[in-house]
């Protein structure tokens, strides 16, 4: 397998638009003769499907939702990046695009970086044309703060709902371009196989998880923005129904999977209460904006937060990181709070959690100053503990969030399939081995606002204009075969276990041995119990119910079987990259102060996944990363 | 603690529905609503029977998925929050707790407590937005905005469309789900080109899928889990009225699919 990143030469702010000028076009009258099938609708997939509907393109956008707006996009809290230098406090593209490729630990790709920096203050543009409501300041002009990993203002919001309101934006211009005709919206129905045929993706087999009808959809290109794969972990931030399936039937057909093992423990969340536990929420990483997060210096001190005196508390991340403080990058920042508990100074119940205090932001602001900048998160940690952080400081631990692994695509978005294209989180690219905070939401609009529907057409104008495949063809046939298949093992599977309890043990063996810290034997050990619960799961799983109806319990049996091959995949990756970089530390990796130790020598690259086979090792390759214009130097935030 | 639910129990669309009674036990006041029902699922699903189909996703009051009548009010008994953010704390050991879907002609039921509420995307696709093609913008600070309207308008766009207010209005109205969506457009500066058609064709799309009309006795505001405020509701009002009025602006016929 060839990974050729098709990185254009020329100065690095000169890429994209020599790039844009290089490539193909497809005329207007000709647009409409193309079929695009675009599998999600969160950020990234209603952006392109709204933007490539205007454009003219004959578009049909899938979600298995039952409307576009649920998409997980939804929950993302804090804000969205943009290098407007609105503050006047030295922001510039350049700064974002470095800021973002050291918060990645330099291991993204600095061409996909630049672009993604450079298109960054248009979507502000874009959203605020919408109607997007970000906050403003009493003068009318809007109104920023900042985030981890920055010494700047840049990120913009909207109160605690940010993803909300942008991805309300795109779904409102999205339901446009299903009113005028030029998209299909197909919801309720859930990607299971991709068709390809000759070597290029050219439809995909989908269930409509109302009905259990099976459906073939054929097109002339394949868009995926179905997200990321958190879930692997049974307990994240993520949406209980968001899965690695789509992603995971491409890799299946030759997508490579790239850099799985790169995920993103986010420092404040909830703390875990209890065994029947379904999902953890995140208390976003705006509130280190006046929060200070800190432990008691004393181990096992059980004593509640006010009664600890000053002089005995330990704000680590200050202490550590002077510099940028309670604003450290994330990986930073959750490998202190474990560090802090495995060491027996954790708080709570469990003695997993640190604290977020607020007492000095209140004395300093006042209440009600802070109530207007936090008060829903406040709320939502009330309605979940029960506890006022205006009273006493909130608990927190770190949790998975988002991964930074996901399909491989080359500088046009395209994955190893000709003609599937991946975006947003369910891609790369962009983030290396650390993500930034506000970062997601500016990478998935910008994939879908602004670099799709520019290097879509260099691939289709050299896709005949002939109608997309008849549905007929052999290989729907085959793959629809397929999908049943795979359906009625599992529904006439008839075994003991219920799909959650295995889904259950999945997250413990990856959490405990590919979570915050890995090492050799723990990953070696999680390869071989993940093969032995992959058996296991095909023989004894219980799915009740019939194919042909509303079954959530085969939904979710279908997600599951995939993220137990992926974590496999995970840990292999894991286990490969011998060195710590970002939100990937092995503990035979470190520098005497526990920081993550890279070793650029060797571990300078991608490394992308081939599948090879059921039952078979996947194949790795790499794609050397080739810094043009960044030093590769120590990340330090102290 | 321990509860016992009755739940409605529908196997499709056109199928006879009923209550169904269940004990769920070794309950924690912590847990949630839906960690309640995944554990009563569980058990059913151990038992070899079919468990209880129910929408759910971000579990954080967010995605607007959830949508269960709990005891006779949607999102159950707490105000300001949605299903998922409804905790077991929130009822007494011992109680008979009654669950159904949210009902509404518009809203038809799929199974067990999952509802159609894909006329609230057709009320969407008939004006709810600003027309605004990617990159062609002005800079973003280029058209300042107060603070006070801009955070109005959040208020307003704080809407998650679960359909709480459908299905707390007597007669299953959805003006305040259009009235929130209308209203954050109709505020805004750059709303207000389209103002006149966005509520014209908003409320024949309304009309046409089949939701009631509104008494102005704001159950659905109660019942809203954003805490949506029904003056949206006079505001729509007033902007239908004037609307209807300027003559030039008649409303589009919507084609419902």
């Amino acid at each position: 397998m060839i990974l050729d990143s098709k990185i254009p030469s020329g100065p690095l702010e000169k890429k994209w638009e020599k790039h844009i000028m290089d490539g193909k076009l497809v005329n207007p009258a000709n647009k409409r003769k193309y079929d695009v099938i675009i599998v999600g609708s969160g950020l990234a997939g209603a952006s392109a499907a709204a933007t490539l509907g205007e454009l003219g393109y004959n578009v049909k956008c899938f979600t298995f939702h039952d409307s576009p707006r649920r998409a997980h996009s939804i929950a993302a809290q804090g804000g969205i990046n943009a290098a407007k230098n609105y503050q006047n406090d030295g922001d510039s593209v350049y700064r974002l695009f470095y800021d973002t490729i050291k918060g990645g630990d330099f291991r993204s790709r600095e061409a996909n970086v630049y672009r993604l920096a450079q298109v960054s203050a248009n979507i502000i543009d874009q959203c605020v044309a919408q109607g997007v409501p970000f906050a403003r300041e009493y003068g009318g002009l809007l109104s920023n703060r900042s985030f981890g990993g920055a010494q700047v203002s840049r990120t913009f919001y909207a109160r605690g709902q940010t993803g909300q309101q942008l991805l309300l934006g795109a779904y409102s211009a999205l339901s446009r371009q299903i009113g005028l005709g030029n998209v299909t919206m197909y919801n309720n129905s859930e990607m299971l196989e991709v068709v390809t045929i000759d070597g290029h993706a050219r439809g995909i087999i989908t269930r409509n998880v109302n009905t259990g009808k099976i459906e073939r959809h054929s097109a002339h290109t394949v868009v995926l923005g179905t997200g990321g794969y958190g879930n692997v972990f049974y307990l994240s931030t993520n949406a209980l129904n968001s899965n690695v399936t789509a992603a995971w039937r491409a890799h299946r057909k030759g997508a490579a999977f790239a850099n799985p093992c790169y995920t993103q423990i986010h420092p404040t969340c909830i703390p875990v209460s209890g065994d029947y536990q379904s999902k953890l929420t995140l208390m976003s990483e705006s509130l280190r904006n006046d929060g200070r997060i800190w432990a008691p210096k004393k181990k096992g001190d059980k004593r509640p937060a006010h009664e600890i005196p000053e002089d005995e508390r330990d704000y680590y991340l200050e202490r550590k990181y002077p510099s940028f403080g309670n604003l450290a990058p994330r990986d930073i920042s959750s490998r202190a709070a474990k560090e802090a508990c495995d060491d027996g100074r954790g708080v709570g119940d469990t003695g997993l959690g640190v604290y977020l205090d607020f007492r000095d932001a209140i004395q300093r602001l006042g209440e009600s100053a802070i109530r207007e900048r936090y008060g829903n998160l406040f709320d939502i940690y009330h309605e979940i503990t029960n506890e006022s952080a205006y009273k006493q400081p909130m608990r927190i631990y770190p949790a998975v969030h988002y991964t930074m692994g996901g399909l491989w695509v080359d500088y046009n978005l395209m994955s190893s399939i000709p003609g599937m294209f991946v975006m947003g989180e369910a891609n790369f690219s962009d983030h290396g081995a650390n993500r930034l905070g506000a970062s997601a939401l500016m990478q998935g609009l910008a994939d879908g606002y602004y670099v799709l529907p520019y290097t879509l057409p260099h691939y289709l104008a050299n896709v005949p204009r002939e109608a997309a495949p008849s549905t007929d063809h052999p290989e729907f046939v085959k793959a629809e075969e397929e999908v049943n298949a795979r359906t009625k093992k599992l529904i006439d599977n008839n075994g003991k276990q219920t799909v959650r309890s295995f889904h259950k043990r999945l997250g413990k063996i990856m959490w405990d041995k590919c979570g915050m810290a890995r090492n050799k034997s723990g990953l070696q050990e999680a390869i071989t119990e993940i093969q032995g619960l992959k058996e296991e799961y095909w023989q004894d799983v219980r799915v009740p119910g019939t194919a042909a109806s509303l079954n959530q319990s085969l939904e979710i049996a279908g997600r599951v079987g995939d993220f137990i091959e992926l974590g496999e995949t995970m840990c292999r990756d894991a286990l490969s990259r011998e060195e710590s970089c970002g939100g990937h530390f092995r503990e035979e990796h470190q520098t005497d102060d526990g920081e993550a130790l890279r070793d650029d020598e060797k571990f300078h690259h991608v490394a992308a996944w081939e599948y090879k086979g059921e039952n078979e090792a996947p194949e790795r390759h790499v794609e050397p990363l080739i810094y043009e214009s960044v030093k590769l130097a120590t990340r330090s935030y102290k | 603690m321990k509860v016992t639910l009755r739940v409605w129990r529908q196997e499709n669309e056109t199928a006879q529905g009923r209550f169904e009674e269940y004990e769920a036990d070794n309950l924690n006041p912590n847990m949630s609503f839906l960690e309640m029902l995944d554990v009563v699922n569980e058990k059913l699903t151990g038992d070899g029977k079919d468990p209880i189909a129910v929408a759910h996703d971000c579990r954080e009051g967010i995605c607007g998925t959830c949508s269960s009548m709990i005891n006779g009010e949607p999102h159950g008994p707490e105000n300001g929050v949605t299903t998922c953010q409804t905790y077991m704390r929130s009822f007494n050991d011992g109680d008979v707790i009654t669950v159904e879907p949210f009902r509404a002609e518009a809203f038809p039921v799929l199974k067990d407590l999952i509802t159609d509420r894909k006329a609230f995307d057709k009320i969407m696709q008939a004006g709810g937005f600003i027309t605004a093609r990617t990159g062609s913008c002005q800079d973003a600070n280029a058209l300042p905005i107060g603070k006070e309207v801009a955070d109005l308008a959040m208020d307003a766009a704080a809407c998650v469309g679960c359909g709480a207010c459908v299905a707390a209005c007597k007669n299953s109205s959805a003006m305040l789900f259009v009235s929130a969506k209308a209203g954050q457009l109709n505020l805004l500066p750059q709303g207000q080109p389209e103002k006149d058609t966005r509520v014209l064709n908003m409320v024949a799309a309304m009309d046409e899928a089949g939701f009631g009309n509104c008494t102005n006795q704001y159950e659905c505001s109660a019942a809203c889990p954003k805490e949506i405020s029904e003056e949206f509701i006079s505001k729509l009002n007033r902007d239908y009225l004037i609307a209807s009025v300027r003559s030039s602006v008649k409303a589009k016929p919507t084609t419902m699919k």
